[in-house]
């Protein structure tokens, strides 16, 4: 069973300039939640704000509170390290590391963080999370093959065979398939799929029909005027949100018509 | 009337063609100037030195004074154990210097250490002799190999830092997000993905920083000092090729002017095979890293 | 039923932890940080030592040090008037050969050159700069002085020797050969960070030009020197820096005489030359304390130079100028 994150207050700026505000939501385990909303509306920011991602730009900084497996993510003495270790991120562009093997991609975030495991184990982990990111029968006879290489869609496999190999317990996804063509897109979801029975997943999408097609929950999120934060608007189920929602703007966003 | 405008129109823009070819003359004119110089001193250094290179002067001690034969032996070792020296300083704190003026991001303390790293790269090179002497001669009250190797270090040191800045800065953010995002230290981030991603274009900023402080002269003169003996220790003066070189070719002898000559070769090749060797390594390295 | 995720995922092995404690950061970050200090700390104790050696010459000599052209170490007066004057006359005379032809070389090697004979050029320019300084001076004593003392300066000692500055005897060795190979070390330099200025002229400006009609050589003179002007005034700052602390070649040429002379085929003297030549020999007390004033007075030419040719150089974005550094 993995954990479930709740987000209470939380807002995120770069320097002077809010992107997000006043965002509460919970985000339940084992279910995919999809975020979407116009471009702009601070979807990105507030996804990567939830394994504190968010600080690393320079100047960016974030307040409110995101609990996950009942702690406060941002309390201080959570550490960054090991926040970033249970909730993985899969990134819009491939970016697997170039001058690295598909295993070594794959083992980076074990290796790296100075977990210590023999050659058999550490080769079942690379086995265990490429199968898991549908990758496996695609590459098993390229393991030493560069992790650029690849096809792009196979390097966004990887990526997320990468994360899934640190065993997290929450996936975050940023536009996953944006720079993807449609087979990848398709198998992409397919992954997604079927890991969500052991992950809790968070996907932002500016693609509709994708939400549509992965996600239980959705979230709509939006800006009002340019140069305000992007707030939420609202959520709930997928279903509900796409067939029937609550609020204006949502239904017009969701239909094609904006403002 | 009209006819008169017309011709004077086009005696103008003839003008104005020549002129411009003129000017791409002489442009050209200046590059071919250019090449005048080094092909004749490369020529020199290869005619006359070759003469003189031979195993004894590879491998031998100098002769003594007014007799002939002998060798640089001692030299061509003592420059590398200054070069070893200077590296043993000089790498670690110009790759680090590198990192934080590439991935800490303290806008006016980085601001500070480019321009005084700038800064410190254009001081002349006897000035960093005299500055060691200072500092290190006087206090240890005798000139060694240390000496002569920290000075070379301090020339290193702001090529070291500002190459492997720029390098760093060419791995693109993505990676290092990602490997964040795994949840790997900051410093193994940066030392484990982006400084190995970068690597060869820092190993090629560190071989250009070695061929130029093989060839300095100035900064050893009164710190590492010369010696006509093997290296006895880093506490000891040292020979090293550029000032034998010196010491030879002011000399009165012909014998010794020989073996600058056969030195400067020697000093020639390594600089070169340095500074040529990372070029071509680098434009073969630099593309698959993106 | 159980998907195949969950069934692998089962199987997996214990729960990843952390192995290593957070120390790795802290002590990382604070090596990185010594570094980035070490150079602050490294030009402060520069500037500091020289002035704390040269205090009994500056103490004792005063302004009259920079004046003053005796030098007798015997006597154990100091005056830098012959060293300073040597210094700059030479560089002076090297920018004045180097830079015509650092400008042409930059200005072909950016705008007119076809561009696979670009970088290879470029590279041999920049051969120039990888040649040791004593490289030249070997070069310098043996060929290059030698040359000029039997044809060019007796021809223009013989038809311009009216001049003040080509008249009297020529050696060879003096400054003027000095600066010829002061004028072929700095080429590289000048000619590398001018380049790089004017190849970030923008492509606009120059098709605009081109639109208008312009020959080559005036989209180069509307649209590309204008914009590069910084960049080349730098470069030419940073070409008179390096001459100025020049060492070897120098020293092995200009004749190592402590005169001023009107004629530029006299032997001269520089800073960094005397400071070669007196202080391996020296031993303490007054005479130290002069050298290293005299070091320290090139020491703040060089950084107020370099500091002026950086600010200015910094504007046209020029990545050369650590290329062209020493």
């Amino acid at each position: 069973m993995a954990g479930s994150i709740t987000t209470n207050n939380l807002s995120a700026s770069f320097g002077d300039i809010r992107a997000v505000e006043g965002i509460s939501i919970e985000i339940p385990a084992n279910k995919v939640t999809a975020l979407i909303g116009p471009s702009g509306c601070g979807k990105s920011t507030f996804l990567r704000c939830l394994n504190r991602m968010h600080e690393l730009v320079p100047g960016a900084h974030a307040s409110g509170e995101v609990i996950w497996d009942g702690k406060n993510i941002y309390a201080p003495e959570m550490d960054a390290t090991a926040v970033r270790r249970g909730i993985g991120m899969v990134f819009q562009k491939p970016n697997p590391f170039p001058l690295m093997s598909v295993a070594d991609n794959v083992s980076a975030g074990l290796r790296l963080a100075g977990v210590r495991k023999n050659k058999a184990a550490m080769e079942e982990i690379i086995e265990r999370s490429l199968r898991m990111a549908a990758l496996w029968d695609e590459v098993k006879n390229k393991l030493g093959k560069p992790g650029g290489s690849l096809s792009g869609g196979q390097q966004q496999r990887l990526c997320i065979a990468r994360a899934l190999a640190v065993e997290p317990d929450v996936i975050l996804m940023d536009e996953p398939c944006s720079a993807l063509d449609p087979a990848s897109t398709q198998k992409i979801e397919d992954t997604i799929e079927e890991l969500k029975s052991d992950y809790t997943i968070v996907i932002v999408t500016h693609n509709m029909q994708q939400a549509a097609r992965v996600s239980d929950f959705t979230g709509f999120l939006l800006t009002r005027e340019s140069g305000e934060p992007g707030r939420l608007v609202e959520h709930g189920t997928t279903s509900k949100i796409f067939t029937m929602p609550d609020r204006k703007e949502t239904e017009n966003y969701i239909t094609g018509r904006f403002g | 009337m009209k006819m008169k405008t017309l011709a004077q129109d086009n005696l103008h823009h003839r003008r104005r063609q020549a002129v411009s070819r003129l000017a791409y003359l002489l442009c050209a004119l200046s590059a071919v100037i250019a090449m005048v110089p080094l092909i004749l001193i490369l020529a020199y250094v290869v005619f006359k030195g070759i003469g003189a290179l031979n195993i004894d002067f590879l491998t031998r001690l100098p002769a003594p004074v007014g007799e002939t034969g002998g060798g640089m032996g001692n030299a061509i070792i003592g420059s590398l154990m200054l070069i070893g020296i200077a590296a043993a300083f000089g790498l670690p704190l110009g790759v680090l210097a590198g990192v934080f003026l590439a991935e800490y991001r303290s806008p006016r303390l980085s601001w500070v250490v480019r321009l005084l790293s700038d800064i410190l790269s254009g001081v002349p090179s006897i000035i960093v002799g005299v500055f060691v002497y200072t500092v290190l001669v006087l206090t240890m009250k005798r000139f060694s190999a240390l000496a002569g190797g920290v000075a070379l270090a301090v020339l290193m040191l702001p090529t070291v830092a500002r190459t492997t800045e720029e390098m760093l800065r060419m791995v693109p953010d993505a990676l290092r997000e990602a490997s964040l995002a795994l949840g790997i230290p900051r410093w193994r981030t940066i030392v484990s993905i982006v400084i190995k991603t970068a690597g060869g274009g820092i190993l090629t900023g560190i071989m250009l920083a070695l061929a130029r402080i093989a060839g300095e002269t100035a900064p050893l003169l009164f710190t590492a000092l010369s010696s006509r003996t093997w290296p006895r220790g880093l506490d000891q003066p040292v020979a090293s090729l550029p000032v034998q070189i010196y010491t030879y070719a002011i000399s009165p002898y012909k014998d010794w002017h020989q073996q600058a000559w056969a030195g400067s070769l020697v000093l020639v090749l390594m600089v070169l095979i340095l500074s040529v060797g990372s070029k071509l390594y680098f434009g073969r390295k630099i593309k698959p890293a993106r | 039923m159980m998907s195949l995720v969950a069934q692998l995922r089962g199987k997996l092995a214990v729960k990843a932890k952390p192995a290593r404690g957070k120390l790795g950061d802290p002590v990382f970050s604070g090596l990185v940080f010594l570094a980035a200090f070490s150079i602050i700390i490294l030009m402060a104790l520069m500037v500091y030592k020289l002035a704390q050696v040269a205090m009994p010459s500056i103490r004792e000599f005063g302004l009259g040090f920079i004046s003053s052209s005796e030098w007798d170490p015997v006597k154990e007066v100091f005056g830098a008037e012959p060293f300073i004057y040597g210094t700059i006359v030479s560089s002076l005379l090297a920018l004045i050969m180097a830079v015509p032809l650092s400008l042409g070389i930059a200005i072909f090697l950016s705008q007119f050159a076809p561009r696979w004979l670009q970088s290879p050029l470029g590279f041999v320019v920049e051969l120039l700069a990888a040649i040791p300084s004593v490289v030249y001076g070997l070069w310098g004593i043996f060929v290059l002085a030698p040359f000029l003392g039997r044809t060019v300066e007796p021809f223009l000692s013989d038809h311009l020797g009216f001049i003040p500055i080509f008249a009297g005897p020529v050696y060879g060795v003096g400054l003027f050969a000095a600066s010829v190979v002061l004028a072929i070390m700095i080429l590289p330099t000048i000619s590398a960070i001018s380049r790089e200025s004017m190849r970030n002229a923008p492509r606009e400006q120059k098709e605009a030009a081109q639109a208008l009609g312009a020959t080559p050589w005036e989209t180069v003179r509307i649209a590309v020197l204008p914009l590069a002007r910084p960049g080349i005034i730098g470069a030419v700052i940073l070409g008179l820096g390096r001459a100025l602390g020049e060492t070897m070649a120098v020293t092995m040429l200009i004749g190592n005489r402590p005169e001023i002379s009107a004629s530029i085929f006299a032997p001269a003297y520089s800073i960094a030359s005397v400071i070669a030549n007196e202080f391996a020999e020296v031993t303490a007390g007054l005479h130290m304390a002069a050298l290293v004033e005299l070091a320290l007075i090139l020491l703040v030419i060089t950084l107020l130079l370099n500091l002026l040719a950086r600010l200015l150089v910094q504007k046209t974005g020029s990545r050369a100028l650590r290329k062209g550094g020493r």
